[in-house]
């Protein structure tokens, strides 16, 4: 089918004056084959069915919309974590920033000389997830990133990581428009844990690519923040092999639009992958989108998607989650929960939770809800001496432990939620 | 303590008057009890007194210790030593029950000037508290109320009580959903608790837990007042002749 001419329009801006990196054959390759896609696909307008809760005209818009940088008198996260820091400004690499790219168990390069190596495992890996997540669903944002992306890293862990790699993202000039794209390929029985931190620039475009391989595990804690007007596109797609896991877990705070999509494929029997989140927003211009698709095409597959937003002053979050269950994912347990608590009548919360399934012996449940604070929940604290504001910030907390409670490093919770009960303090 | 002067409640959703003038004057150290049939105002009596939403004044005053009640939100009532054991204990998901408790004892001691205790200080005595009442370790951890028995919930209630200290404590049908030996651990909770600085005032259906904790003045609340006022046997004449008797004889 012909693309529509506003497709069409949107995407030739987009692309008339684009620099397409230059490398090792495979990668210019891999970029020449994502920009076909790109415009095989065009990229997304808000006509379309999978961008009906959320415009993306800022993100296809030629020019990112500038993001003042807000500040406030929290240090950085994850501080007192023995970690390996990785630091990007405003989506350029910072090797002063950074420490030093060896540890043990892991090995870490930048992207640029990886796709600038003829020989390089990154081939297999580069773009082919992106591509392969594609279909059923279109992620034309994605073959973009593909095709542009101007930096990143590719990490390859073949033992048990020492430490966790933290991605810092600084994001110190108002106008930046930063294209990331980052690999992770977890080997046989290896693990990593990493961490993504900070609002990384303006307008940003990341994306991850995660192979699990058989008995490997990946942890990932990212926290997106603090700066109201970023805007921000992610997507991570990962494929787990066999006895892997994949787990998962996004905090947002603020920024006017922020869309996370998350598409997961279990090719391997026994499986686990869970992806959870939060989002707290505050305010009409806030708009946060979780689009989330697993796909089951193992045995004994189990998967876990949990998702809470806080949503005040006319917010807007929504949740897009889908689980497929293919022929023969016999004993699937599939799980997915979207919540929202909307502070007041102005906020609101749309989901669109979805199951198709093609196999006949498997446990699937979903369930979605919007709600306001318990009254009567807030009148107990209250008449026990906690104050309006307090009462509502724990049952607020409350109502978001489900979520964290996903992360399995209580010291990362911990973390997290100490950041939530700021940001609630200052949000009142 | 507390004195209640005409005190008249209407509900704020629907035009329906709940209490008629209540008067009701409660000596330090002294326990007193308000029985009542069902919709007779007992709950609403509670509820107003502790700032509950969805009721409107529209006569009468409320004091704790001269200072006006009605005017504080809950938070301040509390603070100013005002406690409610609920009839139906709210189950709060995600939060424990010991941050519940803590945030909730040093909330009230910032409210009235005084340091926060300590987070070894709090520990001891509550585990002090809670052994007394028979809850252990793991009611202490998990989420407030949440899973817990009817008999758990009403024993918490009386160990938040008995945590925060109050000078007037209303206890809202305490023993409804109680059995026998669980009505003997919350009145001993209660009895421990008596003393000449702190106020009781007992609501319930029963004379029976009036066995326990006995009480020095009787009330009999009908639609909306309280119509008849004695000592404990007149919880004994309810306990035998029910209530027409006495709502016969003040009719």
């Amino acid at each position: 089918m012909a693309l529509a001419k506003l497709k069409i329009d949107t995407t030739e801006a987009r692309l008339a004056d684009v620099d397409v990196p230059q490398g090792a054959a495979w990668g210019n390759a891999a970029r020449a084959d994502a920009m076909a896609r790109v415009r095989q696909m065009g990229l997304p307008t808000k006509r379309d069915e999978y961008w009906k809760y959320t415009d993306p005209t800022s993100l296809t818009a030629v020019n990112a919309s500038e993001a003042a940088l807000f500040v406030n008198d929290e240090g950085p996260l994850f501080a007192d974590v023995d970690r390996i820091k990785i630091v990007f400004v405003d989506g350029i690499f910072d090797a002063d920033a950074s420490d030093n790219l060896i540890g043990e168990g892991v090995e870490v390069e930048r992207l640029a000389d990886a796709m600038a190596t003829d020989i390089h495992w990154a081939k297999d890996l580069y773009g082919v997830l992106e591509a392969r997540g594609q279909n059923p669903v279109e992620r034309p944002l994605a073959a973009l990133n593909t095709a542009l992306a101007t930096d990143g890293v590719v990490i390859r862990v073949t033992g048990k990581a020492a430490k966790p790699i933290n991605f810092i993202y600084l994001h110190k000039d108002v106008s930046s428009d930063a294209i990331l794209h980052n690999l992770v390929k977890v080997e046989a029985g290896a693990e990593l844990t990493l961490l993504e931190t900070g609002p990384a620039a303006a307008r940003f475009s990341k994306q991850l690519e995660v192979e699990v391989a058989e008995g490997g595990t990946f942890h990932h804690v990212r926290a997106q923040g603090r700066d109201h007007e970023r805007r921000a596109v992610t997507h991570c797609f990962a494929r787990l092999a066999a006895n892997s896991t994949f787990k998962s877990f996004t905090l947002t705070f603020n920024g006017v639009l922020t869309r996370n999509e998350c598409i997961l494929e279990i090719v391997g029997d026994d499986a686990v992958a869970h992806v959870a989140g939060i989002c707290v927003g505050d305010g009409k211009d806030f708009h946060h989108d979780d689009t989330v698709f697993v796909t089951h095409d193992a045995l004994n597959g189990e998967s876990r998607q949990v998702f809470k937003k806080v949503l005040r002053n006319g917010a807007t979050g929504v949740f897009q989650g889908k689980i497929l269950v293919k022929e023969g994912a016999q004993k699937t347990d599939g799980y997915q929960i979207s919540q929202s608590l909307l502070l007041d009548e102005d906020s609101q919360f749309l989901a669109k939770p979805e199951l198709e399934i093609y196999a006949d012996d498997v446990a699937c449940s979903h369930g979605s809800t919007s709600g306001a604070i318990d009254e009567t929940a807030l009148f107990y604290l209250r008449s026990r001496g906690v104050s309006h504001d307090d009462a509502r910030n724990l049952l607020t907390l409350s109502f978001l432990a489900e979520a964290l409670e996903e992360i399995e490093d209580e010291g990362l919770a911990e973390d997290l939620r100490a950041r939530l009960e700021g940001w609630l303090t200052r949000h009142r | 303590m507390l004195e209640i002067k005409g005190l008249e409640v209407k509900l704020e959703e629907e035009d329906k008057q709940i209490l008629k003038g209540v008067d009701l004057k409660i000596e330090p150290g002294s326990v007193h009890a308000i029985m009542g049939p069902n919709g007779s105002g007992k709950s609403t009596l509670s509820y107003v007194l502790s700032g509950k939403d969805g009721y409107e004044v529209t006569a009468g005053s409320a004091h704790l210790e001269g200072a006006d009640l009605l005017d504080m939100e809950p938070e301040d009532r509390a603070a100013n030593g005002l406690f409610l054991a609920f009839q139906y204990p709210v189950e709060i998901p995600g939060v424990g029950n010991m941050t519940f408790l803590r945030t909730a004892v040093n909330a009230q001691r910032k409210a009235r000037g005084e340091e926060e205790l300590s987070a070894g200080d709090f520990l001891k005595e509550v585990r002090a508290k809670a052994k007394d009442l028979k809850i252990d370790a793991d009611m202490l951890k998990r989420p407030v109320n949440v899973g817990f028995s009817g008999g758990e919930k009403k024993r918490n209630e009386i160990l938040q009580m008995a945590m925060l200290e109050p000078k007037m404590c209303i206890l809202d049908e305490t023993d409804s959903g109680l059995d026998v030996d669980a009505m003997k651990l919350v009145s001993e909770g209660v009895n421990a608790l008596r003393s000449e600085g702190r106020s009781f005032l007992v609501i319930t259906h029963y004379q029976r837990l009036l066995d326990h904790i006995k009480p020095d003045v009787v009330h009999i609340m009908a639609d909306g007042r309280i119509v008849k006022t004695g000592g404990p046997e007149l919880a004994l004449e309810v306990e035998n002749n029910g209530y027409a008797d006495i709502l016969a004889e003040v009719a």
